[in-house]
């Protein structure tokens, strides 16, 4: 197996909650609990090898799309490290971190919030090229209309602001800008979810189209299991900042191994199933700022064991390839 | 069968005026629910199905207007109802469920308080009673230890409990009709499992009749009993689920159906449905999907296709699917 | 693939800039009042070349006009349409070189109020932590002050002048525009374009000033207009005071207090004309800028 083209170890990120003065005075007071840290991350191992589509899937609060911006350099982990073609990322300074960042690029949810409302298109693509210098300048023009036409834009448009696109188009125009820089790895976050059902086929479509032509590696972070199941060769599934499945997806569609992947997958929505009778998961996501101890999905599983509620399973190898965090398949030790 | 018709819409149509013209956002809507049943109704931002929700109970302020059609309600004409009698009707014969709770819910005052303000203002009983009452309703919809939820604030309910709470308020006085729009398009799919086989389970026991609005197709299809696809302002395809969803003959309802990712092979092109929905300002002559359609003939361009009952559904196409 | 077809057409054009240009027009109070700041305006503007006389000039003014009522003839035969003050000069020149020194007072001790302000609120929006809490502590301090007496205070140890007043104007109204400018940029700092810009490796810099700035500063825009008006009224008090522009080159707020002790004489016109044209400056601004605040949805 050749070295894995991305790869994070043991990353978290801890967010501080935020407090006023009166707060701090109620808290000193005991009036009111000290702020908590929420763990959005909380220790997550994982490689991506080149050219690989790795889904990342979880309920919103998971601490998926904190890990899409320490993956892509936008926010900085609180602990472990980011690797990119086998160099730690924290370690890189200028023209080094510049070539990271721009090959590591980043697809947003919100086309409305993703784009600035006061850029007219043509600069949106083309800035980074400019800003950096990395074209001359008279070859900025072509290579935005190249991205451009490569995402299925109108060349007529490239004067227009944003505001005046629909929501499928102005997803185009920020996938056009992260190919401006011809980036070799994209972290797409939840980049179909805002976007009409007849249009997310069209833009996942076009994810596809340009992974093929340049050859590109995916992490696709999304919350919606049929699309992952899809685009993904293999899927990665968190609960509550961690990751408590991992494997190919075919497999683990077919087979969960963790009681959460299963619940999750049984919850899908599907044209093809009628009225079923089924009986949901029970219960809610717990709050990420008090985990419960032991394994932090043991208050709502069917086969939590006393362990269960003292010992928090690792990720653990179940089968070549496939890892998983929990007890019935890796027997815990005896306290 | 006609006994048990809960809600009954002919023609409705709903405006919405600009300096350039008034604008249809629903176009001449025909259909009805029944006792017990649950009506989805599909289509995508713009296709007019909210402003569809929102015209049945006369909630449309200006610029909108509802210019034309019945909205039959137990045998009276909604539209002719004075707004006295509208807010009698809504929140006790007549219950809304949105996207977002805090709608609904009174960010200041606690769970219990508007529970029994809603029953109260509808209902004779003693306010002991109408407590117990919503502690029921609570319980009703899953959530466990009613009693102390009750006297907790909106804010202090997470997101999918706060909309199990607006469910269970809207339920309170045993609605004739529930009109739910897109409530579990911002929760997790295991919380949308939840609220999907709650809601399902209390139209079947209060025998409630539902009208569910959302964009997504795989809901509907677990949870209606018939299905309504909506494009442009007008119904194109009605029918029962099992019928418009195993054997669509609308090509824009083909076309949805088969975009889905679970359609083709993993890793394989989806199928798209090209271009996208017409503005409200902009739409084309003729049949409103025919820019977008693979199936359109010379007379889609200039005849609108009206609404035809073929093949156990009502249908708007001039060239259907092949049965 | 037809790319123009996937892709789909490109909506419709609808600038806010029309529609609010058109919303004001269709005020008639405001309108009445945006033609009549227009006036004013375009009168200080031209006051070099349509006031009868150079007020600055004393060589010009004769002490034997001095206090004529409005429409007398002076001695050189120079018609006093709003009479004359005690030193013999023209009232209608004198509010035409007033109005000038006030508005230009107002609109510079804004203006600078403004760059110092919203740079102070990027700053802080954009660093946070100690920064941003140390810059916040600094404007609650000076808002919790009345800004007459901070301006009175300074202005008493540095004395007066025009440049003097601006300064005291800018201390006093910096803060608001930078608790304003931090808010707004609080809340376009979290939104994805700037995180792609993040992304993109530029300078934080050039996000501060190309996408942070730009996309931030509407409201403070809009909220400054008003401020004008706050600016004038600032001046034309600490003038009124004694402590503002200079007797040399005097504002309305100073023609005011220089006709005070002759109201009781009967010679009401060497404060009260001043005062009109002070008040009709004052309530054109605030209409306009109110408008526009209102139409814009900015709550100041």
């Amino acid at each position: 197996m050749t070295a894995p083209l991305f790869e994070l170890r043991g990353v978290a990120k801890y967010f501080r909650g935020k407090t006023t003065l009166a707060e701090r005075i109620l808290a000193l007071a005991g009036r009111r609990q000290p702020p908590a840290t929420l763990r959005a991350v909380d220790g997550v191992d994982l490689t991506v090898a080149k050219g690989e589509v790795l889904g990342l899937v979880g309920e919103s609060g998971c601490g998926k799309s904190t890990l899409a911006r320490i993956a892509t350099g936008i926010l900085a982990p609180t602990a472990g490290e980011v690797f990119y073609q086998g160099r730690a990322v924290a370690g890189l300074r200028g023209r080094d971190r510049l070539d990271y960042l721009l090959k590591v690029q980043m697809i947003f949810q919100d086309p409305y919030a993703s784009l600035d409302p006061r850029m007219r298109v043509s600069r949106i693509v083309g800035e980074a090229l400019a800003v950096h210098k990395l074209l001359p300048r008279r070859e900025i023009d072509g290579a935005v209309d190249r991205a451009l036409r490569e995402v299925g834009l109108d060349l007529a448009y490239r004067d227009r602001y944003p505001h005046q696109f629909s929501g499928g188009q102005r997803q185009r125009i920020g996938i056009a800008r992260a190919l401006a820089v011809k980036p070799d790895f994209l972290v797409c976050d939840e980049p179909v979810s805002a976007l009409d059902v007849s249009i997310q086929a069209q833009v996942i479509n076009l994810f596809m189209d340009v992974r093929a032509r340049h050859g590109l590696t995916y992490l696709f972070v999304s919350h919606d299991l049929g699309l992952v199941r899809h685009i993904s060769d293999r899927v990665a599934i968190m609960y509550l900042g961690r990751i408590v499945e991992i494997g190919p997806a075919a497999s683990v569609f077919a087979d969960p191994a963790h009681p959460y992947s299963a619940a999750l997958i049984k919850a899908i929505p599907s044209a093809a199933r009628r009225k079923a009778g089924f009986e949901p998961l029970q219960g809610e996501l717990p709050s990420p700022l008090a985990p419960p101890p032991g394994c932090p999905f043991h208050p709502r599983c069917d086969h939590a064991m006393p362990a269960c509620r003292e010992i928090r399973p690792e990720l653990a190898e179940i089968a070549p390839g496939r890892s998983a965090a929990c007890h019935l398949h890796t027997a815990p030790k005896v306290a | 069968m006609t006994a048990d018709i809960v809600l009954d819409v002919r023609g409705l149509k709903t405006v919405f005026h600009a300096v350039d013209g008034a604008w249809p956002a629903v176009d001449g809507v025909d259909f009805t629910v029944a006792r017990g049943e649950i009506l989805g109704l599909v289509g995508e931002s713009g296709s007019g199905k909210s402003v569809t929700g929102f015209s049945l109970v006369q909630l449309i302020d200006p610029p909108g207007e509802i210019v034309a059609g019945q909205v039959l309600f137990g045998g009276t004409d909604l539209r002719a109802a004075s707004e006295d009698e509208l807010r009698r009707l809504r929140g006790d014969r007549i219950a809304m469920i949105f996207q977002d709770p805090l709608m609904t819910l009174n960010p200041v005052l606690s769970v219990g308080e508007q529970m029994t303000e809603a029953i109260l203002e509808h209902r004779r009983c003693s306010r002991a009673d109408a407590l117990a009452q919503a502690a029921a309703a609570l319980a009703r919809v899953g959530i466990s230890s009613p009693e102390a939820r009750l006297k907790q604030y909106p804010h202090e309910f997470s997101g999918g409990m706060r909309q199990r709470v607006a469910i269970a308020t809207a339920l309170l006085n045993d609605p004739a009709l529930i009109i739910a729009d897109e409530p579990t398009t911002a929760l997790d799919v295991t919380i949308q499992a939840q609220i999907l086989y709650q809601v399902q389970k209390l139209s079947r026991e209060t025998g409630a009749a539902v009208i569910w609005i959302t964009h997504d197709l795989a809901v509907v299809a677990e949870l209606a009993d018939r299905v309504a696809v909506m494009y442009a302002g007008r119904i194109v395809e009605i029918g029962a689920a099992d019928v418009v969803l195993d054997r669509p003959r609308h090509p824009y309802t083909l076309g949805l159906l088969n975009s889905s990712a679970a359609m083709v092979e993993p890793g394989a092109r989806l199928h798209q449905i090209d271009g996208v929905a017409p503005r409200i300002d902009s739409r084309p002559s003729g049949c409103p999907f025919r820019p977008r359609c693979t199936r359109s003939l010379a007379v889609c361009a200039d005849v609108d296709p009206p609404p035809q009952a073929q093949d156990g559904r009502t249908l708007r196409c001039h060239n259907p699917v092949p049965a | 693939m037809n790319d123009d077809r996937l892709a789909g057409p490109i909506l419709a054009d609808t600038p806010l800039r029309e529609k609010v240009l058109r919303r004001l027009r269709n005020r008639p109070t405001t309108r009445g009042a945006a033609i009549l700041l227009g006036v004013l305006v375009l009168l200080a503007l031209l006051a070099p070349l349509i006031a009868p006389q150079n007020p600055y000039d004393l060589a010009a003014l004769s002490v034997m006009d001095n206090r004529l009522a409005p429409g007398e003839q002076g001695m050189a035969g120079l018609r006093f349409w709003l009479g004359s003050d005690a030193q013999g000069r023209d009232m209608l020149s004198a509010i035409l070189y007033g109005l000038r020194t006030s508005l230009l007072v107002g609109l510079i001790s804004t203006l600078g109020a403004l760059v110092v302000g919203v740079t102070a609120g990027l700053v802080a929006a954009q660093f946070g932590g100690a920064i941003d809490a140390l810059m916040m502590r600094v404007v609650d301090f000076m808002l919790g002050f009345p800004s007459i007496l901070i301006a009175l205070v300074l202005l008493a140890s540095i004395g007066r002048g025009v440049d003097k007043v601006i300064l005291a104007i800018v201390l006093v109204q910096w803060a608001q525009y930078a608790r304003l400018m931090r808010a707004a940029a609080l809340v376009e700092r979290r939104k994805e374009y700037i995180e792609a810009a993040v992304n993109f490796g530029l300078p934080t810099r050039y996000i501060m000033f190309v996408h942070l700035l730009p996309n931030s500063i509407g409201s403070v825009l809009v909220v400054s207009t008003v401020s004008i008006a706050s600016a004038i009224t600032l001046e034309a008090t600490l003038s009124f005071l004694g402590v503002g522009v200079p007797v040399t080159q005097p504002s309305l707020g100073l023609l005011i207090a220089n006709g005070f002790e002759f109201l009781l004489s009967g010679e009401y016109w060497i404060a009260v004309f001043p005062g009109l044209a002070l008040v009709a400056l004052i309530m054109s601004l605030n209409i306009v800028g109110d408008r526009l605040r209102r139409s814009l949805n900015v709550r100041a």
